[in-house]
Protein backbone atom coordinates (compact mmCIF):
# COMPACT_ATOMS: atom_id res chain seq x y z
CA UNK A 1 0.00 0.00 0.00
CA UNK A 2 1.41 3.74 -0.75
CA UNK A 3 -0.41 6.97 -0.48
CA UNK A 4 -1.05 6.74 -3.92
CA UNK A 5 -2.52 4.62 -6.55
CA UNK A 6 -0.79 3.80 -9.66
CA UNK A 7 -2.05 1.95 -12.48
CA UNK A 8 -1.02 1.19 -16.20
CA UNK A 9 -3.09 -0.03 -19.21
CA UNK A 10 -1.79 -0.27 -22.83
CA UNK A 11 -4.67 0.55 -25.25
CA UNK A 12 -4.46 -0.72 -28.86
CA UNK A 13 -5.65 3.29 -29.99
CA UNK A 14 -2.95 5.75 -31.44
CA UNK A 15 -1.86 8.25 -28.49
CA UNK A 16 -4.16 10.93 -30.22
CA UNK A 17 -7.34 9.02 -29.97
CA UNK A 18 -6.49 8.47 -26.37
CA UNK A 19 -6.16 12.06 -26.08
CA UNK A 20 -9.56 13.18 -27.25
CA UNK A 21 -10.93 10.39 -25.24
CA UNK A 22 -9.47 11.75 -21.86
CA UNK A 23 -10.19 15.72 -22.60
CA UNK A 24 -13.15 16.05 -24.45
CA UNK A 25 -15.61 16.30 -22.04
CA UNK A 26 -18.73 14.55 -23.98
CA UNK A 27 -15.86 11.51 -24.90
CA UNK A 28 -14.80 11.76 -21.11
CA UNK A 29 -18.36 11.22 -19.76
CA UNK A 30 -18.98 8.25 -21.82
CA UNK A 31 -16.37 6.16 -20.36
CA UNK A 32 -15.93 7.60 -16.82
CA UNK A 33 -19.90 8.23 -17.15
CA UNK A 34 -19.78 11.79 -16.05
CA UNK A 35 -22.49 14.67 -17.93
CA UNK A 36 -20.19 17.72 -17.89
CA UNK A 37 -21.14 21.26 -17.94
CA UNK A 38 -18.18 22.75 -19.95
CA UNK A 39 -14.92 21.54 -21.63
CA UNK A 40 -11.59 21.14 -19.53
CA UNK A 41 -9.79 24.20 -18.93
CA UNK A 42 -6.64 24.43 -17.00
CA UNK A 43 -7.10 26.32 -13.56
CA UNK A 44 -10.68 26.09 -13.96
CA UNK A 45 -13.34 24.08 -11.99
CA UNK A 46 -15.25 21.33 -13.74
CA UNK A 47 -18.61 21.00 -13.11
CA UNK A 48 -21.17 18.41 -13.95
CA UNK A 49 -23.36 14.89 -12.54
CA UNK A 50 -22.37 11.32 -12.60
CA UNK A 51 -24.20 9.35 -14.75
CA UNK A 52 -22.97 5.60 -13.29
CA UNK A 53 -26.40 3.41 -12.25
CA UNK A 54 -27.64 3.91 -8.64
CA UNK A 55 -24.94 7.55 -8.49
CA UNK A 56 -26.79 9.82 -10.50
CA UNK A 57 -27.45 12.24 -7.71
CA UNK A 58 -23.32 12.56 -6.99
CA UNK A 59 -22.58 16.26 -8.51
CA UNK A 60 -18.82 15.70 -10.32
CA UNK A 61 -16.63 18.77 -8.83
CA UNK A 62 -13.09 18.64 -10.08
CA UNK A 63 -10.36 21.64 -10.98
CA UNK A 64 -8.19 20.81 -14.03
CA UNK A 65 -4.85 21.23 -13.36
CA UNK A 66 -2.65 20.34 -16.85
CA UNK A 67 -3.37 19.90 -20.22
CA UNK A 68 -0.29 19.27 -22.12
CA UNK A 69 -1.84 17.87 -25.40
CA UNK A 70 -1.04 14.10 -26.22
CA UNK A 71 1.27 14.08 -22.66
CA UNK A 72 -0.59 15.23 -19.52
CA UNK A 73 -4.37 15.95 -18.60
CA UNK A 74 -4.74 16.38 -14.81
CA UNK A 75 -7.16 17.36 -12.78
CA UNK A 76 -7.94 17.82 -8.42
CA UNK A 77 -11.01 16.45 -6.70
CA UNK A 78 -12.61 15.22 -3.59
CA UNK A 79 -12.30 10.72 -4.24
CA UNK A 80 -15.38 9.17 -3.23
CA UNK A 81 -17.68 11.84 -2.62
CA UNK A 82 -20.59 10.19 -2.95
CA UNK A 83 -22.83 11.62 0.12
CA UNK A 84 -25.12 14.57 -1.11
CA UNK A 85 -25.58 15.90 2.26
CA UNK A 86 -21.77 16.31 3.19
CA UNK A 87 -19.26 19.53 1.95
CA UNK A 88 -16.67 17.68 1.11
CA UNK A 89 -15.08 21.58 -0.02
CA UNK A 90 -12.81 21.17 3.45
CA UNK A 91 -11.85 17.42 2.88
CA UNK A 92 -8.82 16.78 1.30
CA UNK A 93 -8.15 17.01 -2.50
CA UNK A 94 -6.52 14.53 -4.56
CA UNK A 95 -4.65 15.08 -7.71
CA UNK A 96 -5.68 12.78 -10.65
CA UNK A 97 -2.46 12.60 -13.38
CA UNK A 98 -3.19 10.82 -16.46
CA UNK A 99 0.07 10.49 -18.50
CA UNK A 100 0.22 9.34 -22.07
CA UNK A 101 3.20 7.36 -23.87
CA UNK A 102 3.52 5.74 -27.54
CA UNK A 103 4.44 2.55 -27.86
CA UNK A 104 4.65 0.07 -30.68
CA UNK A 105 0.77 -0.81 -30.10
CA UNK A 106 -0.38 1.97 -29.57
CA UNK A 107 -0.52 4.11 -25.97
CA UNK A 108 0.79 3.08 -22.57
CA UNK A 109 -1.39 5.18 -20.25
CA UNK A 110 -0.22 5.91 -16.53
CA UNK A 111 -2.52 7.14 -14.24
CA UNK A 112 -2.06 8.00 -10.78
CA UNK A 113 -3.79 9.56 -8.02
CA UNK A 114 -1.79 10.95 -5.07
CA UNK A 115 -2.57 13.15 -2.05
CA UNK A 116 -4.69 10.99 0.19
CA UNK A 117 -2.64 11.77 3.09
CA UNK A 118 -3.31 15.88 2.33
CA UNK A 119 -5.38 17.67 5.22
CA UNK A 120 -6.23 21.11 4.20
CA UNK A 121 -3.87 22.81 6.78
CA UNK A 122 -1.50 25.02 5.64
CA UNK A 123 1.22 23.86 8.17
CA UNK A 124 0.73 20.22 7.97
CA UNK A 125 0.69 20.48 4.07
CA UNK A 126 4.47 21.52 4.40
CA UNK A 127 5.39 18.89 6.64
CA UNK A 128 3.95 15.86 4.03
CA UNK A 129 5.89 18.12 1.44
CA UNK A 130 9.10 17.12 3.35
CA UNK A 131 8.01 13.88 3.67
CA UNK A 132 6.46 13.04 0.64
CA UNK A 133 10.23 11.12 -0.55
CA UNK A 134 10.04 7.78 2.18
CA UNK A 135 6.01 7.58 2.01
CA UNK A 136 5.65 4.71 -0.61
CA UNK A 137 8.62 2.74 0.69
CA UNK A 138 7.87 3.22 3.90
CA UNK A 139 4.54 1.88 3.70
CA UNK A 140 5.52 -0.95 1.64
CA UNK A 141 7.35 -2.03 4.56
CA UNK A 142 4.36 -1.40 6.93
CA UNK A 143 2.06 -3.59 5.14
CA UNK A 144 4.08 -6.60 6.15
CA UNK A 145 4.13 -5.82 9.56
CA UNK A 146 0.34 -4.79 10.37
CA UNK A 147 -0.84 -7.73 7.75
CA UNK A 148 -3.47 -9.86 9.46
CA UNK A 149 -1.64 -13.01 10.98
CA UNK A 150 1.74 -11.61 10.76
CA UNK B 1 -18.95 5.15 4.31
CA UNK B 2 -18.57 9.11 4.72
CA UNK B 3 -17.76 9.03 8.05
CA UNK B 4 -15.61 5.89 7.41
CA UNK B 5 -14.02 8.21 5.07
CA UNK B 6 -13.62 11.11 6.99
CA UNK B 7 -11.87 9.28 10.13
CA UNK B 8 -9.04 8.08 7.40
CA UNK B 9 -7.91 11.90 6.97
CA UNK B 10 -6.29 12.18 9.92
CA UNK B 11 -4.91 8.29 9.72
CA UNK B 12 -3.41 9.58 6.57
CA UNK B 13 -2.31 12.21 8.23
CA UNK B 14 -0.72 10.66 11.09
CA UNK B 15 1.49 8.44 8.86
CA UNK B 16 2.81 10.77 6.81
CA UNK B 17 5.90 11.79 8.55
CA UNK B 18 9.09 9.42 8.02
CA UNK B 19 9.78 9.06 12.05
CA UNK B 20 6.11 8.20 12.89
CA UNK B 21 6.32 5.31 10.36
CA UNK B 22 9.45 3.84 11.92
CA UNK B 23 7.79 4.00 14.99
CA UNK B 24 4.44 2.48 13.22
CA UNK B 25 6.93 -0.39 12.12
CA UNK B 26 8.88 -0.63 15.09
CA UNK B 27 5.58 -1.61 17.03
CA UNK B 28 4.35 -3.57 14.20
CA UNK B 29 5.21 -7.13 16.11
CA UNK B 30 2.50 -6.32 18.42
CA UNK B 31 4.66 -5.68 21.32
CA UNK B 32 3.90 -2.91 23.84
CA UNK B 33 7.52 -0.52 23.84
CA UNK B 34 8.45 1.95 26.38
CA UNK B 35 9.44 5.58 25.28
CA UNK B 36 13.11 4.91 26.56
CA UNK B 37 13.07 1.70 24.14
CA UNK B 38 11.57 3.67 21.30
CA UNK B 39 13.90 6.59 21.69
CA UNK B 40 17.14 4.14 21.68
CA UNK B 41 18.97 4.16 18.09
CA UNK B 42 17.35 7.32 16.80
CA UNK B 43 18.61 10.53 16.67
CA UNK B 44 15.80 12.40 18.14
CA UNK B 45 14.91 13.43 21.97
CA UNK B 46 12.72 11.83 23.91
CA UNK B 47 10.78 14.55 24.04
CA UNK B 48 10.23 14.49 20.25
CA UNK B 49 9.55 10.64 20.27
CA UNK B 50 7.14 11.35 22.86
CA UNK B 51 5.35 14.19 20.29
CA UNK B 52 5.32 11.46 17.81
CA UNK B 53 3.61 8.82 19.25
CA UNK B 54 1.13 11.24 20.63
CA UNK B 55 0.03 12.22 17.14
CA UNK B 56 -0.27 8.53 16.42
CA UNK B 57 -2.26 7.94 19.27
CA UNK B 58 -4.34 10.95 18.51
CA UNK B 59 -5.58 9.10 15.48
CA UNK B 60 -5.97 5.89 17.62
CA UNK B 61 -3.05 4.16 15.81
CA UNK B 62 -0.93 3.41 18.82
CA UNK B 63 -2.37 3.30 22.73
CA UNK B 64 -0.35 3.99 25.74
CA UNK B 65 -0.47 0.84 28.94
CA UNK B 66 0.74 1.64 32.37
CA UNK B 67 2.88 -0.84 33.64
CA UNK B 68 4.62 0.45 36.88
CA UNK B 69 5.72 3.49 36.65
CA UNK B 70 6.50 3.82 32.67
CA UNK B 71 4.36 4.24 29.99
CA UNK B 72 4.47 1.44 26.94
CA UNK B 73 2.72 2.12 23.40
CA UNK B 74 1.27 -0.67 21.43
CA UNK B 75 0.16 -0.62 17.77
CA UNK B 76 -3.96 -1.08 16.72
CA UNK B 77 -3.40 -2.40 13.11
CA UNK B 78 -7.30 -1.49 12.97
CA UNK B 79 -7.14 2.37 11.40
CA UNK B 80 -4.10 1.38 9.01
CA UNK B 81 -6.35 -1.58 8.13
CA UNK B 82 -9.15 0.38 7.23
CA UNK B 83 -7.01 3.13 4.76
CA UNK B 84 -6.14 0.32 2.90
CA UNK B 85 -9.56 -1.14 2.44
CA UNK B 86 -10.49 2.90 1.83
CA UNK B 87 -7.81 2.86 -1.26
CA UNK B 88 -8.73 -0.67 -2.40
CA UNK B 89 -12.17 0.41 -3.18
CA UNK B 90 -10.70 3.89 -4.99
CA UNK B 91 -8.49 1.34 -6.83
CA UNK B 92 -11.30 -1.08 -7.74
CA UNK B 93 -13.46 1.84 -9.33
CA UNK B 94 -10.09 2.93 -11.33
CA UNK B 95 -10.13 -0.14 -12.80
CA UNK B 96 -13.25 -0.29 -13.73
CA UNK B 97 -13.28 3.43 -15.40
CA UNK B 98 -10.17 2.50 -16.92
CA UNK B 99 -11.39 -1.14 -18.42
CA UNK B 100 -14.72 1.12 -19.65
CA UNK B 101 -11.98 3.80 -21.37
CA UNK B 102 -10.41 0.93 -23.59
CA UNK B 103 -13.00 -0.31 -24.64
CA UNK B 104 -14.10 3.45 -25.92
CA UNK B 105 -10.76 3.82 -27.36
CA UNK B 106 -10.51 0.99 -28.85
CA UNK B 107 -13.70 0.52 -30.56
Amino acid sequence: MGNRIEKRIELNAPVSRVWRALTDTREFGEWFRVKLDGPFVPGQTSRGHITYPGYEHVPWVAVVQKMEPERLFSFTWHPYSVDPETDYSQEPSTLVEFRLQETAGGTLLLLTESGFENIPSHRRLEAFRRNDGGWTEQMKNIESYVAPGS
Amino acid sequence: MTAARRAHVPVFAALADETRLSLVARLGDGQPRSIAHLTRGSRLTRQAITKHLRVLEKAAIVHSVRAGRESLFELDPAPIDEIRKYLDLVSGQWDQALSRLKSFAES
